[in-house]
């Protein structure tokens, strides 16, 4: 630890008010998930000062911590391990290498372009760092955000509430489940109400086909026996007794303990328009993501208007100088040992930054051309490198069993090639960066989309 | 059984308000409510405007009470904490027929006393509220229109009620009247209460049991009305109350800023048959996005955190419906629409005037305890999380459950702690915000949903069965 001044909270200031403590590390990490615990383990033995994690959570290890299926650390790690491992690795990692990880540690805001303002038990505190990354991850949206009206009872949730609610607290949902969604991150919640004695009596998917990995499709339906309805649409929730939660000119309202109970959904088949109801006591709300990008829009960082996550480079850079991001804040989502990848790929430019190279001011923009709906990292700058594992990554709203991939500037075709993996609703699809090096990052924006 | 001089029908804002005002006399009192909790009915989903009253219809009783229970209110909100920010607001017009109705409405304002409304251009509304779609043609500025927490105006009346010794019987519906020589016997689910007087302030049931008191003069049409709230993200898009124009044909939709720094999309109107749908429906949503669509485009843009039904008491009467009847001594507080969050207080003091006409002795009261300090939920003031010498002495505030809405382990505690404690999961919401943020849950929910059930079951006797006369002192002994 390098705090230059001494972490004792309370200390008045000469008004007589609380000043908040002041930290100053070189590198300030927001969020101890994979990507954020991996960027400290890469970047603490190469710095002098102090790498500094900050998590709101009481344990570090972010998502993983509840998803309690193995599945976790191919690609970074070369090993297969269940979700909790995997986060007490990562976060053991990250201290053996000699970063902080402080959790229980909200950021509140921003005091200056690499300065955080944090609340904590230990008190309120300043993070003055030379380099800040953001590493927030993202979440799937609820019930208000997706717009489903009716009742709003008891029993609804994401599979962040799920597996928290199963995993971290030994609670116990209902005993029939709808899902809605049936990708990876669904089948996932059905292994967790399997767990907890609740049967999943139907997944829908307004898709045609249901999206996930093959590995969890075929033998996932027939080994849990779930029935899964396609190009269908949840239209209402159907609640009894007592009445529903209200608010008032805020948020009250998803329907987390409410007084009435679930009952049924409403939902209606796309094709036919005919809608019947499902009787069920749990609903998982489940994919649907949203980075969560609140520090990155208060700070007033460009957006990219396709992952709403902050605009990078291929180097993780952000709009402001020494601010990077890394993980799935910026592709929302992709699995833990991506998230974690890039963690290891922003600590080098982390260091780069630190140690004063500037990047070009000129760049590219990358666009997703349908049926993509966004392309992430959204720069190329001269001289950069390649992006983390050399791909880039897209997000697909169609089902493309055999993806010819076109890259287009200025009106020319830069490259296409046809990629042996499917593009596939609710998981990232990869494109190798070898298509990309012909592009001219003094030239117009790149067009990534499909023959 | 409960046997008091005064029974006040209702916790509601308006209920609340009438028993403060009449324990601040030598006089026993008690609050009662259907529900487990204080302010549970029309008075929590409402769109939280303090008003001036600029556009009541004057002459009315309810024009002069909304006027009067802006300075009560904006008075008692300063000495209790209760979150208020004066953004004032804009009526907006699309229209050609909204345009030249916006003269008559300043005109009906100064009618009203409220002289400061100003006619402006586009452009002054376009420099006020840039985020506005295409097409305003002009203006109505009205400055002191304010928006208010409504869930702690509510608490902090009841909190002033029960420091002031009235009994506040929860669980209590009523469900037969029986009227004696010197009073009225009220049959409710958590046992019998006996008043000399009787007061009815039951918002949306306020019809229901009148009927019982043998009065055939008014029904309650519950007007449902459906409101989006918008991330804070969406906050900087709108600093004040974008109001529509009432016209001939009907009221439109506003934009508002809320307390909790969130924007407000709503409400619909839509008469209903049922006292209980405060379900949100397809129609709903649609008309909510296409009038949002056209006022702010931007603002569907960013993620919508809750949508909400509230159901309004409307009735077939064209102002606030307060009568007092000395022979019955019973008093009606009827048809009390969504002003009545602003006229609260001024009810009270008109309800206070009518009761000692019709017979009721007031002697004011000299040992009154001070207002309750309320803990402070507004965006507009310092919140715990924020304030490093409060965390500095009690690390619990700094200990944040809820990451949303930044609310932390010592306000929870705080709520619990507090003379009337929530329930369960909504009274800890209208008390803190936990979980009224963006996530909903996704990350606080299973904690939240922990703390309520280990403290909502210990502290709350009445939450599993009706409150008994008796148990406000059981509860008080337990302290």
């Amino acid at each position: 630890m390098t705090a230059r001044t001494p972490e004792t909270p309370g200390t008045p200031g000469t008004t007589g008010t609380v000043e908040p403590a002041v930290l100053t590390p070189d590198v300030v990490i927001v969020g101890a998930g994979p990507a954020g615990l991996t960027a400290a383990a890469e970047l603490a033995p190469r710095l002098d000062g102090q790498v500094l994690v900050l998590d709101r959570e009481r344990e570090a290890g972010g998502i993983p911590r509840h998803s309690d299926h193995t599945g976790y650390g191919l690609r970074d790690l070369r090993r297969v391990m269940t979700g909790p491992a995997y986060a007490r690795r990562l976060a053991d990692a990250a201290v053996i290498a000699g970063a902080a990880v402080r959790t229980g540690a909200t950021v509140t805001g921003w005091a200056g372009d690499r300065s955080l303002e944090v609340t904590s038990p230990q008190g309120r505190l300043r993070v003055d760092a030379r380099a800040v990354v953001l590493a927030t991850g993202a979440r799937e949206r609820p019930r208000p955000a997706r717009k489903i009206p009716g009742d709003r009872p008891a029993g609804v949730y994401t599979t962040g509430h799920l597996q928290n609610l199963v995993h971290l607290h030994h609670g116990a949902p209902g005993t029939r489940a709808v899902v809605v969604g049936a990708e990876l991150v669904s089948w996932s919640a059905v292994l967790t109400l399997r767990e907890a004695g609740c049967r999943t009596v139907l997944m829908t998917t307004e898709l045609p086909s249901p999206e996930s990995y093959a590995a969890f499709n075929l033998p996932g339906r027939a080994l849990l026996g779930v029935p899964v309805a396609t190009r269908t649409r949840l239209t209402r929730i159907i609640g009894s007794g007592g009445t529903g939660s209200d608010g008032s000119g805020s948020g009250a309202g998803s329907g987390v303990g409410g007084h009435k109970r679930l009952e049924a959904v409403e939902i209606e088949d796309l094709a036919t328009g005919r809608r019947r109801t499902v009787e069920c006591d749990t609903l998982v709300l489940t994919g649907d993501w949203i980075p969560d990008h609140e520090l990155a829009r208060s700070a007033g960082l460009e957006i990219d208007p396709g992952t709403r996550g902050p605009l990078v480079d291929t180097a993780l850079r952000t709009s402001r100088p020494g601010v990077f991001a890394a993980g799935n804040v910026l592709h929302p989502v992709d699995t833990a040992d991506i998230a974690a990848l890039d963690g290891r790929h922003v600590a080098g430019e982390v260091l780069a930054f630190l140690a004063g190279r500037e990047p070009s001011p000129d760049g590219v923009r990358f666009v997703a051309d349908a049926p993509f709906r966004w392309v992430a990292p959204g720069l190329l700058r001269p001289g950069d490198p390649a992006p983390a594992r050399g791909r880039l990554l897209l997000w697909t709203d169609e089902l493309v069993r055999v993806p010819r991939v076109v890259l287009r500037q200025d009106g020319r075709v830069l490259a296409r090639r046809t990629v042996p993996w499917p593009a596939s609703p609710g998981r990232v699809f990869r494109v190798p960066w070898s298509m990309v090096r012909s592009v001219d990052p003094h030239g117009g924006p790149v067009h990534v989309g499909l023959r | 059984m409960t046997d008091v001089d005064v029974v006040v029908i209702g916790a509601g804002v308006v209920g609340s308000a009438i028993a403060r005002d009449l324990a601040g006399h030598r006089l026993s009192v008690a609050l009662l409510d259907a529900r487990d909790d204080v302010g549970d009915g029309t008075s929590k989903a409402n769109t939280a405007i303090l008003h001036t009253g600029f556009d009541a219809k004057p002459g009315t009783l309810e024009a002069r009470l909304v006027r009067r229970g802006y300075e009560l209110l904006s008075g008692y909100a300063a000495s209790t904490g209760i979150p208020v920010e004066r953004t004032g607001a804009l009526l907006v017009a699309w229209t050609q027929e909204e345009l030249e109705a916006l003269p008559g409405l300043r005109d009906k304002a100064a009618a009203n006393g409220y002289e400061r409304c100003e006619l402006v251009g586009a452009d002054e509304v376009y420099r006020q509220v840039p985020a506005l779609g295409d097409g305003v043609l002009g203006g109505l500025t009205v400055p002191d229109e304010s928006i208010i927490c409504t869930w702690t105006t509510t608490l902090a009346l009841a909190t002033d009620a029960k420091a002031r010794g009235v009994r506040v019987l929860l669980g209590h519906r009523v469900t037969a009247v029986q009227p004696d020589a010197s009073g009225t016997l009220l049959r409710t689910t958590g046992g019998d209460v006996r008043g000399r007087w009787i007061v009815n302030a039951a918002g949306l049931g306020a019809d229901v049991i009148d009927r019982l008191f043998g009065h055939d003069r008014f029904t309650v049409t519950p007007r449902r009305g459906e409101l989006f709230v918008y991330d804070k993200l969406a906050r900087p898009l709108v600093d004040r109350i974008v109001l529509p124009v009432p016209t001939s044909r009907g009221k439109g939709v506003l934009v508002s800023p809320t307390i909790y720094g969130n924007v407000m999309l709503g409400p619909t109107a839509e008469d209903l048959a049922d006292r209980t749908a405060t379900g949100t429906s397809e129609d709903g949503f649609a008309f909510l996005l296409s009038k949002g669509g056209r006022l702010m485009p931007r603002l569907l843009e960013e993620e919508v955190t809750a949508s909400y039904a509230g159901l309004r008491a409307a009735i077939d009467h064209g102002d606030f419906l307060i009568d007092a009847d000395a022979d019955a001594r019973y008093l009606l507080v009827g048809g009390i629409r969504s002003t009545g969050l602003t006229a609260g207080m001024a009810i009270a003091e008109h309800v206070r005037a009518l009761i000692g006409e019709a017979g009721l002795v007031l002697e004011p009261r000299d040992d009154l305890p001070a207002p309750p300090r309320m803990p402070n939920i507004g965006e507009a003031d310092r919140r715990p999380y924020q304030d490093a010498g409060l965390i500095a002495r009690d690390p619990e505030y700094g200990r944040v459950v809820c990451f949303c809405e930044r609310v932390t382990a010592g306000e929870i505690r705080d709520a619990f702690d507090s003379p009337l404690p929530p329930a369960g999961v909504d009274g800890l919401r209208r008390r803190t915000r936990a979980m009224n943020g963006r996530c909903q849950g996704f990350y606080c929910g299973a904690e939240v949903g922990e703390l309520v059930a280990t403290r909502a079951a210990a502290v709350r006797p009445c939450a599993d069965r009706p409150c008994q006369a008796g148990d406000r002192d059981a509860e008080e002994a337990r302290r």
